[in-house]
């Protein structure tokens, strides 16, 4: 007979989340609704996922047998399909509930405390490490559409030198990750940290850019694992840079400039930097976009550089019933270049932007969560897979 | 910044779907389910309650368990019962008395307005 771990009770309680300086503070009920979530959303993904692929199996995938004497061959069958599963609708309906409640969550924690956060970042703001642009024009592909159903977006600004976006963000993340991102959210970035140490034990970048970098969740670890290294971390959202500064000055990490550009035209020299790393950031631009971020992270890149692109998997010969699991955010939680990107063929992008076929390469990583406070998030990112939202990643790279 | 309550319930700015059949189903659906969000917090602090009161000697959690009431504490109790389920199952209520109400009695506010 086979045996198992015991399965893991639940997520970690959000007392446990890492604070810093300009993290908002929780009450009592405002961490309770966190924990909520994160229990709510555990079990979407273990208990009532699984219900869903039952579903398919056993009742969609036949009635669409018996009509066209054959399987789904796209995964727009497959949601054309789904959309009248009752079963499907209500994991739907839940979810998406579940990313508002999300929103509204974590919004209503911060708004209340919004003019000291806004004070606090303001503070570091007279510190080095950050460089704002005034006046600078957010690329459409963030004011187009307010991502992943946050009011407002990365960009928008509710008062002076604001910070509530990322404030939101940071508060909430949680909810949704079940802390299996660990107690600073950085499992991408100490993934790809822990990656670099074991697979290139001899690299040493002396120069590091993060583009698309938010608040600096990802981008810490990486400062922090070669303290050494000038880190860039680039974004184009100005309230983004403020808290990641003021987040990473209270986190005691300083070798970071938070800059405001646009990735498709970095204000950096030809060849300027060893390792060039975007984490859950190219699903968040636009076909034109993301073709300008690999000529410019080629053109930045230096002779032996390494560039890496931490994301969900491609779709490429994936079984058509998950791709359509894994579109569910691109149609349902504002992610309107997920299903472009994930059908888009890295390698030859790469090739186009001016890297050789066979210096690119594909791998994954997964997040390194502290198993003495996180036991379970631990051993959850080991067994579950979330489709989108796990603690496990897709990387594409290339090497200079 | 306009009133915060509202604020934190602003929609995000793209087009929401819809997964049910009947949209009024899920919108209902949706209340419950922010329902079932409060009321889990509301657990939270009671447990959050019970565990300090308990850590400070000042009761232990299986005297809650054994509590049993004598006959006025119950029967204010089955009153509290009764009116919470009064209160929330209003309008089934009314859809009852609706259908003793004899055809006409009450006046539609066309007859009224040209009292």
């Amino acid at each position: 007979m086979h045996t198992s771990a015991p399965a893991p009770q639940g997520p970690p309680p959000y007392q446990a989340v890492g604070k810093h300086a300009v993290m908002p503070q929780t009450r009592h009920d405002e961490a309770a609704r966190f924990n909520f979530l994160a229990n709510m959303n555990q079990y979407l993904s273990a208990e009532f996922l699984p219900r869903v692929k039952r579903a398919y199996d056993k009742r969609a995938l036949p009635r669409f047998q018996a009509q066209h004497g054959r399987a789904p061959e796209h995964r727009s069958e497959v949601r054309e399909l789904m959309s009248e599963e009752p079963a499907y609708q209500t994991w739907s309906a839940m979810r998406r509930a579940t990313m508002e409640q999300r929103q509204q969550a974590g919004r209503s924690v911060v708004l209340r405390q919004l003019d000291r956060l806004n004070d606090i970042a303001r503070s570091a703001a007279a510190e080095p490490g950050l460089e704002l642009t005034p006046g600078f024009k957010p690329p459409r592909y963030l004011t187009g559409v307010d991502h992943h159903c946050m009011p407002g977006g990365y960009v928008g600004e509710l008062a002076a030198d604001d910070v509530s976006a990322p404030a939101n963000y940071d508060v909430g993340i949680f909810a949704t990750t079940g802390g299996a991102l660990g107690r600073y959210s950085d499992g991408g970035g100490t993934a790809v940290a822990e990656w670099l140490k074991r697979e290139h034990p001899d690299f040493k970048p002396k120069r590091i850019l993060d583009l698309g970098c938010g608040l600096g969740h990802n981008t810490l670890p990486l400062a922090q694992a070669f303290p050494e290294a000038q880190v860039v971390a680039l974004d184009a959202a100005a309230p983004m840079l403020r808290y990641g500064h003021a987040r990473a000055r209270s986190l005691g990490v300083r070798n970071v400039r938070f800059v405001q550009a646009d990735a498709e035209a970095v204000p950096e020299p030809d060849a300027s930097f060893d390792l060039i790393t975007t984490c859950m950031f190219l699903h968040e631009t636009s076909y034109t976009a993301i073709r300008r971020v690999f000529a410019e992270t080629r053109r930045l890149l230096a002779a032996g550089g390494i560039s890496l692109h931490v994301e969900q998997p491609q779709y490429q010969n994936m079984d058509v019933y998950e791709q359509f699991v894994r579109d569910w955010d691109a149609y349902n939680n504002n992610e309107p270049f997920w299903t472009t990107m994930h059908d888009m063929d890295l390698t030859q992008l790469a090739v186009d932007a001016g890297f050789q076929r066979e210096h690119t390469f594909e791998t994954g990583v997964r997040a390194v969560v502290d198993a003495a406070v996180f036991p379970q998030a631990a051993a959850l990112a080991k067994r579950q897979e979330d489709y989108g939202r796990a603690a496990a990643w897709y990387v594409f790279g290339a090497r200079a | 910044m306009s009133d915060p309550v509202t604020l934190a319930n602003a929609k995000a700015k793209g087009k929401r779907p819809w997964f049910f059949t009947d949209r009024e189903a899920e919108r209902v659906f949706n209340v419950a389910l922010a329902l079932l969000q409060e009321l889990a917090v509301t657990r939270e602090r009671l447990d959050t309650l019970e565990r300090l009161l308990e850590n400070r000697g000042v009761l232990s959690r299986s005297e809650i368990e054994e509590f049993a009431p004598n006959s006025a504490e119950a029967s204010a109790r089955s009153s509290m019962h009764k009116e919470l389920i009064g209160r929330c199952l209003r309008v089934l209520q009314q859809e009852l008395e609706a259908l003793e109400e004899a055809p006409g009695l009450a006046a539609t506010p066309e007859e009224l307005s040209k009292i």
